[in-house]
C-alpha cells in the first residue's frame, strides 16, 4: 500500500514506532497521527454513513473528520495529536466494553 | 384599519399555535370534516415541539392520563397510513432503570397502578436488566421496561402533520402571528401579524408557553412557567441502543435520559432545566448543565464516557404547578379550546392530542377522559 | 481591586497582538490557544524538533512571521498562554474551556475574539475521497508537517492561497499537475482596483503566478469543476483525476494523485454567535458576519473581534485589528490609551478593507455552481448530506432557510456543525427555492463549538 502523504524535508527526525490496526508502522518524531496514517497508508478511517474510507481533509481542527481511536477506545483527532512511542491507533470504533 | 377589516379567511375552526399540538388537530379535524385554518407565528414545530427530547413514552405518567397516552401511542403506530411517514418513530421500548431501593419501589408500584389502564410494563432485576441490555451499567438496581413505547424524531413529528394537513385541504400560514383575538357574538376574530382578519366559530389555543397571556384575556389566567429543558447529543457511533433509557430518579439532577437514533447518534437530555425568554423567544441554554449530565449518564451508560458531544439545544416548554396539561374546552366561554402546557411530557401524546381536540371540536365530545386537565381547575385557586 | 481579566481566543497575528498590547498596558490577558504553539494557521509553527528556516516555511513573509513568534516568546511570562486549550460554549458572562479533559470557567471582564478563519469550501462531486483536502490543509501538511500531500497535487478553488500554495508545494520540489482557478481573467480584473490598494502584495501574487508558468505548471481560469475521480488502479479509493470545464465549456481530465481545493476563506464566527453578537449580512462575500465597529468592538459590551474570525483581510491585517482591538478593549475600561496609535492602526486598516474587496470581487466564491451540483453529490461530509436532500428540504419539505433544512435533513447537524457544509447548503437552498442567500440565512451555532468529551471533568462535576 502506498501513502498518501509524501516527505519533503526534515526526514532526518528520529523514529517511533506505532501499531495502525495491529500492523507496525514507523512513524517519525513531530508528526501527528494523520501524518504518521497517511505517510504509510491511504485512510484514516471510513464514514459512518456510505461506509467510505476518509483521510481528513482540513488538518485545521476544524472539519472532525480525521477520528481515530486508540485500542482503549479513546478516540482522537488526527490532525491536531502528535504521535508518541508505542501508540497503538485502530482506523474503526472499539467495541464497547458493555456491547 | 381599512385593509384589516378585510377577512382573509373563514373556517370551522382556527387553531393558533402550530407545535405538534395544534398540527396534530389540524389533521384530525380535516379528518373529520372541518373546515381549519392554523396560524403560526414561525414555523410548524419549531419550539417545544421540535426541541424536544423526542420520547414516546407512556410508563411514568400521571395514570389518569393513560387513556389520552394510549390512545396516541396507537396513533403514532400508523402514522404512515394517516400522514404518509413514520418521522423515525422506533416502537423499540422504554426503560426505567433505578440505582436506589426507594426508586424500584416506586417503580415496582407504578407498574402494578398501570395495568388497569391497559399499560403493561415488565419489571428486572439489576442483573436481568443487565442481561437484556448489556450497555447498562452492572449497578442498576432495577428496571421498568415498556416494551411498546419508543422514540420518534421531533423535528419531522409537527411538520409531517401539518403537511399532511395541509394536503388534506386545511390552511396552515406559517410566519403568521396571532396578534389580536376578538368574539362577537358567533364568531372569534383573530387579526394576524400580516394585517390579515380570520373568523370562526371555535378556537383552539395552542401556542404552548406563550398561552398565559391568551388564556389570561379570556378571564382563565393559570400558573404557567415557562422553562427550557436541555438536550444533546453525541457524535454517531453502531446502533446498539434501541430502546430509550431514563433515570428514574426522583431527584432532578440524577433524572437523565437517553435514546440512540438508527443513525447512530445518542440523544440525552434531561437533569436541571435552563430559563426561557417568551420575549425574546429564546431558551437560555446553559452548557453547564450538559457538564452536569455527564457523572449521571455515565452511571446509567459506562461507555458514554468514551463518546462526544457534538451539540447541545433547548427548548422552550411550560409547566402548570401540578405537572398536568391544560387540554379541554374554556370554562368561561363558548367554542374556545386548550391544548397547552405539557409539562415537557407532551410529544408523546401529540397525535392523541390532536384526534381528541378534533373530537370536541367535531362533536362538542370525546371518549377520552379530559376533566383533570380542564382549565377550571385553576379557577378556584389565587394566581400568584 | 483585582485587575480585569481579559481573554484573547487564538494565537495568530491577531491574537498574538491584541495580547502583546494588553500586556504592554500592564495586564496578564489569558491566551486560548486550540493549538499546541502559539501562531495560528498562517504562521503556524513548525513542531520544535523540526529544522526548516521560516523562509522556507513562510516565504516572503518570512520576516512578519518570525517577528509575530520572537515577540511572543518575549511575552511569555507576561501572559497567561493555554495551549491546546478550547473556548467551547458560554454560560452567563463565563467562557467555558476545555483542555485535555479538563473543563473551566473563565469569567472575563473583556474578551478578544481572533478565532481566525478556515477555507471556504464549493463541493464537487468526489470531494470527500481521500487524496482531497483543504487548501488551508494542503498548506499545513506541508508547512507544520514537511509533507506533501501527494507527488503530483491538483489545486483548485480560487483566490489568492491557491497560488501561494502552488508555489509553496513548487519550491518544496513537488510540481503540481495544474492550477484551476474557478475565476476568470475577465473577473480578475474587476478585482484589479482594490487590489492595488496593497501593491507589494499585488506583485508577490502575480510572481507566485509567474514562477508556476515558468516552470509549466498548468494554469487554467475561469474553470468549472465537475468531479473527482478515483484512482482507477482498483486497489485503492483515492483521488486519480479532477474533471473539469474550462471557459468555453470543453472537458478536461487532469490525472492527480491528490487535490487542495478551497475557495478563499470564511470567518469562525461560532462564539461570537453564542456570546448572541449581531450579525449582519455581508454582500461582498456572500456570508453573515459578525457585526463590528472599525476597532472590532461588537453589539456586546467588551466582546471584540479581530483577524480574519471578523471577515477575512489576511495576516497583516490581523495583526493591526488584534492590536487595535486591544486598545479599543483597554479604552472601553476607562484605561489611557494613546490616541494616535489607535488612529495609526484604523488608518493602516484601510487598505486592507479596499484590498478586501478587491479579493472578493476578482476572486469570487463561485456560489452559481451549487445550483448546478449533481443530486448525488455530498455537500455536508459529516452527515453525508447531499445536493439531492438540501433541494427536497427546499422543496418537498418547504424550509424558508437553512436551519429547518438543517431540522429535517441534518445538513450542517454533524461534527464540524457546517463549517464545511454551511455556506454551500445556503447556496444550494436559496438556487431551488429562488431566495436570496441573505434569506436563505446562516446555521445557527451551538456549544459545543467543537465536539467535546463526555468524560470532561471540572466545574461543575
Amino acid at each position: 500500500m502506498t501513502g498518501l502523504f509524501r516527505r519533503v524535508a526534515e526526514t532526518g527526525r528520529p523514529e517511533i514506532a506505532i501499531t495502525v490496526d495491529g500492523h507496525a508502522v514507523t512513524a517519525l518524531e513531530g508528526d501527528t497521527i494523520l501524518t504518521a496514517l497517511l505517510v504509510a497508508g491511504d485512510r484514516l478511517r471510513f464514514n459512518e454513513f456510505d461506509k467510505m474510507p476518509r483521510a481528513g481533509f482540513c488538518l485545521m481542527g476544524a472539519c472532525q473528520d480525521c477520528r481515530v481511536w486508540t485500542e482503549d477506545g479513546h478516540e482522537l483527532r488526527a490532525c491536531s495529536t502528535s504521535v508518541t512511542p508505542g501508540l497503538r491507533i485502530v482506523t474503526k470504533e472499539v467495541p464497547w466494553t458493555r456491547p | 384599519m381599512s385593509l384589516s377589516t378585510q377577512i382573509a379567511g373563514r373556517a370551522d375552526v382556527i387553531i393558533a399555535g402550530g407545535g405538534v399540538m395544534g398540527a396534530a388537530t389540524a389533521f384530525f379535524a380535516r379528518q373529520l370534516g372541518l373546515s381549519v385554518i392554523l396560524l403560526e407565528r414561525d414555523l410548524v414545530g419549531q419550539y417545544a415541539s421540535g426541541t424536544n427530547f423526542g420520547n414516546v413514552r407512556r410508563q411514568g405518567r400521571f395514570l389518569q392520563q393513560l387513556p389520552l397516552s394510549n390512545r396516541s401511542r396507537e396513533l403514532w403506530g400508523r402514522l404512515p397510513e394517516l400522514i404518509g411517514e413514520d418521522v423515525e418513530f422506533v416502537a423499540a421500548g422504554h426503560v426505567r432503570v433505578s440505582f436506589k431501593e426507594e426508586d424500584s419501589q416506586r417503580l415496582e408500584k407504578y407498574a402494578e397502578d398501570c395495568k388497569p389502564y391497559g399499560l403493561d410494563l415488565e419489571i428486572y432485576s439489576g442483573r436481568q436488566a443487565v442481561d437484556r441490555f448489556p450497555m447498562l451499567s452492572p449497578d442498576v438496581h432495577l428496571a421498568s421496561f415498556s416494551p411498546l413505547d419508543g422514540h420518534a424524531n421531533p423535528r419531522l413529528a409537527a411538520p409531517a402533520f401539518a403537511r399532511a394537513a395541509r394536503r388534506a385541504g386545511a390552511t396552515v400560514l406559517e410566519r403568521t402571528e396571532v396578534l389580536n383575538i376578538s368574539k362577537n357574538s358567533e364568531d372569534f376574530v383573530v387579526e394576524t401579524s400580516g394585517g390579515q382578519r380570520f373568523v370562526a366559530p371555535q378556537l383552539q389555543i395552542s401556542v404552548g408557553a406563550w398561552a398565559r397571556k391568551v388564556a389570561a384575556a379570556f378571564g382563565e389566567d393559570l400558573p404557567l412557567v415557562p422553562k427550557a429543558p436541555q438536550m444533546a447529543v453525541t457524535e454517531p457511533v453502531p446502533y446498539r441502543i434501541h430502546p430509550v433509557i431514563g433515570y428514574a430518579s426522583w431527584v432532578e439532577e440524577e433524572g437523565v435520559y437517553l435514546r440512540q437514533v438508527e443513525r447512530g447518534n445518542i440523544v440525552f437530555g434531561g437533569g436541571r432545566r435552563s430559563t426561557v425568554d417568551l420575549e425574546a423567544k429564546r431558551a437560555r441554554l446553559d452548557p453547564l448543565n450538559t457538564l452536569r449530565q455527564m457523572p449521571h449518564m455515565e452511571r446509567l451508560l459506562p461507555d458514554f464516557a468514551r463518546l462526544r458531544i457534538i451539540r447541545t439545544w433547548a427548548g422552550i416548554e411550560s409547566y402548570t404547578d401540578d405537572d398536568l396539561p391544560v387540554m379541554g374546552a374554556s370554562s368561561l366561554v363558548p367554542g374556545l379550546f386548550y391544548a397547552f402546557g405539557f409539562c415537557g411530557a407532551g410529544f408523546q401524546l401529540g397525535p392523541g392530542v390532536g384526534a381528541t381536540m378534533a373530537d370536541l371540536l367535531a362533536t362538542g365530545q370525546t371518549e377520552i377522559p379530559l376533566a383533570p386537565f380542564s382549565i377550571a381547575r385553576f379557577a378556584s385557586a389565587a394566581v400568584a | 481591586m483585582d485587575a480585569p481579566v481579559i481573554v484573547v481566543i487564538g494565537a495568530g497575528p491577531a491574537g498574538t497582538r491584541a495580547a502583546q498590547t494588553l500586556a504592554c498596558a500592564g495586564l496578564r490577558p489569558v491566551i486560548l490557544d486550540e493549538n499546541q504553539r502559539q501562531g495560528g494557521q498562517i504562521y503556524r509553527r513548525q513542531p520544535k524538533n523540526f529544522t526548516r528556516p521560516a523562509t522556507k516555511l513562510y516565504g516572503a513573509s518570512a520576516a512578519s512571521a518570525t517577528a509575530l513568534h520572537t515577540d511572543f516568546e518575549a511575552l511569555r511570562s507576561s501572559v497567561d498562554y493555554r495551549p491546546e486549550t478550547m473556548a467551547w460554549g458560554v454560560s452567563g458572562d463565563m467562557l467555558l474551556t476545555e483542555c485535555r479533559g479538563q473543563a473551566d470557567a473563565l469569567r472575563f471582564d473583556g474578551l478578544i475574539i481572533a478565532s481566525g478563519a478556515t477555507d471556504r469550501i464549493m463541493p464537487c462531486p468526489g470531494w470527500t475521497l481521500p487524496g482531497v483536502f483543504s487548501l488551508g490543509g494542503s498548506q499545513i501538511a506541508l508547512k507544520a508537517q514537511a509533507c506533501a500531500i501527494g507527488q503530483a497535487p491538483v489545486f483548485m478553488g480560487t483566490g489568492p492561497l491557491l497560488y501561494l500554495v502552488a508555489w509553496q508545494y513548487l519550491q518544496a520540489g513537488v510540481k503540481p499537475r495544474a492550477v484551476l482557478d474557478t475565476s476568470s481573467l475577465t473577473t480578475r480584473l474587476r478585482g484589479l482596483g482594490g487590489l492595488r490598494r496593497r501593491p507589494a502584495v499585488l506583485a508577490q501574487g502575480l510572481r507566485y503566478m509567474a514562477d508556476l508558468a515558468r516552470s509549466g505548471v498548468t494554469l487554467r481560469s475561469g474553470i468549472r469543476p465537475v468531479r473527482v475521480e478515483a484512482r482507477q488502479d482498483g486497489e485503492t479509493l483515492c483521488a486519480g483525476a479532477v474533471v473539469w470545464k474550462d471557459g468555453r465549456g470543453r472537458t478536461h481530465r487532469t490525472e492527480c494523485d491528490a487535490v487542495g481545493m478551497g475557495y478563499g476563506l470564511r470567518s469562525e464566527t461560532q462564539l461570537a454567535d453564542l456570546l448572541k453578537c449581531d450579525f449582519a449580512f455581508d454582500a461582498t462575500s456572500r456570508q453573515w458576519l459578525p457585526v463590528t465597529d472599525r476597532d472590532g468592538a461588537t453589539s456586546r459590551a467588551g466582546v471584540y473581534l479581530a483577524g480574519d474570525g471578523a471577515g477575512i483581510r489576511g495576516a497583516d491585517a490581523a495583526e493591526s485589528a488584534g492590536a487595535l482591538a486591544a486598545l479599543r478593549c483597554l479604552q472601553d475600561m476607562g484605561r489611557p490609551v494613546m490616541e494616535g496609535e489607535m488612529a495609526r492602526l484604523r488608518a493602516a486598516l484601510k487598505p486592507m478593507n479596499a484590498f478586501r474587496h478587491g479579493l472578493e470581487t476578482g476572486f469570487p466564491w463561485p456560489w452559481r455552481h451549487a445550483a448546478d451540483l449533481p443530486d448525488d453529490t455530498v455537500v455536508c461530509r459529516c452527515e453525508n448530506v447531499t445536493a439531492g436532500d438540501i433541494r427536497r428540504a427546499a422543496g418537498p419539505l418547504d424550509s424558508p432557510e437553512i436551519n429547518r433544512a438543517k431540522a429535517f435533513v441534518r445538513v450542517g447537524m454533524g461534527r464540524c456543525q457546517g463549517r464545511m457544509c454551511g455556506l454551500a447548503g445556503a447556496e444550494i437552498l436559496a438556487a431551488a427555492r429562488g431566495i436570496t442567500i441573505e434569506e436563505a440565512g446562516r446555521i445557527r451555532s451551538a456549544a459545543p463549538v467543537k465536539p467535546l468529551p463526555a468524560k470532561i471533568r471540572g466545574v461543575v462535576t
